[in-house]
């Protein structure tokens, strides 16, 4: 009790006549307020105008398409394995070609995806990366399920977040 | 003028009234949003029609198709009838509030007031009393203790700082020596009271922001303790009323505000702008609708320049601070009248 009181004593001291009189205060937070009225905004108005993530944003994982229209992707399982949430399948199957493996099926479960991105770091080969796709909305459940044909990306169009990874990883 | 003749003036005086009143309310929510905006770096409602000029449409709409909900435990009676009370109070308050002086038409003398009272100060001093029935029957019907809370909150403080506004309008009365608002609004034709009676302006204005419940002394719906007030239990339109209330209240405000302390319609130095006629009466009935938009976006603005009063804080205010200041201010006025007659 004592202390509260003591502590109220001092305030009263510390407030000087203009400050307990109130209105130079008042009038100094309304002058605040008016300074930003009139200040430039911040709101950038959404479906016109979209945001535009800097490389080390995390959005929708996606595959990498190569430029020859090859997927970079080996199907080792590592993303699938390390993957918290459990979204990614990835099934093998294996070609003729010189890159023998490849997933047959790959699919991300949107609605179990967390963002995370340690897919993207366990990755050997930067064959999935983190887009800077944040538009994710779907109107029922097999919607959201994105197979190989959603997430093959051409790799022009991922090119500094594979320079960031490069940078940083 | 037949009978007849000041019924139809009347009741076409009363339509404009209502109409004018009404868009202003509407508008007074866009803008109060749109405000609040600009006060925190947004833009605002800006999707329905140019600029969320719509807005309040849109709003009310919404509102309309609401069920309305009334809780088990409430008064069916007394919830429903105190809406009614609240918009009857705020929308009768705008009878005696002349916007400008006597006007000819089609060789009519008409008085820019729908009710030229001789008493209309204290006309508009009793229904504002009134208003807290509206707020405390609301909170007591609901039969939840959050609004009960709210409504004896705003009873009390509505009792605290109508004493102050009495005395201060106390000063103007001296001063005009009547209560007829065209007479005060004359007795200030080449000095405003604001600048008079400075004490008397302040008591008023901080007892006008206590009175309409706005921010800083929204202790009655105060969000963050009592979840919305007296309003908590109520839904759809019966809360759009008390909305509606609160904003027309403040229009009032503004209104009795410009006309006790701010001259009326009149304008600073109107003599020497050599208007004549017509033209004068347009920029005296325009003068008088700046003022008030003025003193409106001054009610928006405090409100989000300054933070809510602890409870005790506003008893402290109103019963130690405004209420002597008042006083102060009467004897000001009275010194004044002293020396100067």
């Amino acid at each position: 009790m004592s202390q509260t009181s003591n502590s109220l004593k001092k305030r009263k001291k510390d407030l000087t006549f203009w400050q307990k009189i109130y209105i130079p205060e008042i009038a100094k937070g309304l002058a605040l307020t008016f300074k930003n009225m009139v200040r430039p905004k911040f709101t950038m108005e959404y479906p016109e105008e979209k945001f535009i993530p800097p490389p080390s944003y995390r959005g929708r994982p996606v595959l990498v398409l190569e430029e020859t229209g090859e997927e970079r992707c080996v199907a080792c399982g590592l993303c699938s394995r390390v993957c918290p949430a459990l979204a990614i399948e990835v099934q093998a199957a294996e070609t003729e070609r010189e890159k023998e493996r490849y997933p047959e099926k790959f699919e991300i479960n949107m609605l179990r995806c967390i963002f995370c991105g340690l897919c993207e770091e366990v990755c050997p080969e930067e064959a999935i990366v983190m887009s800077k796709d944040y538009e994710l909305a779907f109107t029922n459940r097999e919607d959201a399920i994105y197979g190989k044909d959603k997430l093959l990306t051409p790799v022009s169009q991922l090119e500094d977040r594979i320079e960031f990874l490069r940078k940083y990883k | 003028m037949s009978i007849t003749e000041i019924i139809i003036i009347s009741l076409i005086k009363i339509v404009i009234v209502l109409g004018i009143t009404l868009i202003t309310v509407a508008y007074l929510v866009y803008f109060e949003r749109k405000i609040a905006a600009w006060a925190q770096n947004r833009i605002g409602p800006n999707r329905v029609g140019w600029q969320g000029i719509l807005q309040p449409f849109a709003d009310v709409f919404k509102l309309l198709l609401k069920e309305d909900i009334v809780p088990e435990r409430a008064n069916r009676i007394v919830h429903a009838i105190a809406p009614m009370i609240a918009l009857f109070v705020a929308f009768t308050t705008y009878a005696v509030i002349p916007i400008g002086p006597n006007v000819n038409i089609f060789g009519y003398d008409i008085s820019l007031v729908v009710a030229d009272v001789n008493m209309g100060v204290l006309y508009v001093l009793a229904l504002t009393s009134l208003g807290v029935y509206a707020i405390t029957f609301a909170g007591w019907s609901s039969g939840s203790k959050y609004s009960l809370l709210g409504g004896i909150r705003s009873s009390a403080q509505m009792i605290s700082y109508e004493i102050s506004m009495g005395f201060s309008i106390g000063g103007v009365l001296l001063l005009a020596e009547s209560l007829r608002p065209i007479d005060i609004v004359n007795s200030q034709t080449n000095l405003w009271n604001a600048i008079v009676q400075p004490i008397g302006f302040i008591t008023f204005v901080v007892s006008a922001f206590a009175e309409t419940n706005r921010l800083p002394f929204d202790l009655p719906e105060a969000e963050p303790e009592l979840v919305g007030g007296f309003h908590t239990e109520y839904s759809s339109m019966k809360f759009a009323g008390f909305f509606l209330a609160e904003y027309a209240n403040m229009v009032i405000a503004s209104a009795m505000i410009v006309t006790l302390y701010l001259g009326g319609w009149h304008l600073p130095f109107e003599q020497s702008l050599g208007l004549s006629g017509i033209w004068l009466t347009v920029a005296q009935i325009a003068s008088f609708f700046v003022k008030m938009g003025a003193m409106l976006f001054f009610f928006i603005w405090v409100r989000w320049s300054i933070p809510r009063f602890r409870y005790d804080q506003l008893m402290n205010l109103g019963w130690k601070v405004m209420f002597p200041l008042s006083l102060i201010n009467i004897i000001w006025v009275a010194a004044i009248i002293m020396i100067f007659n």
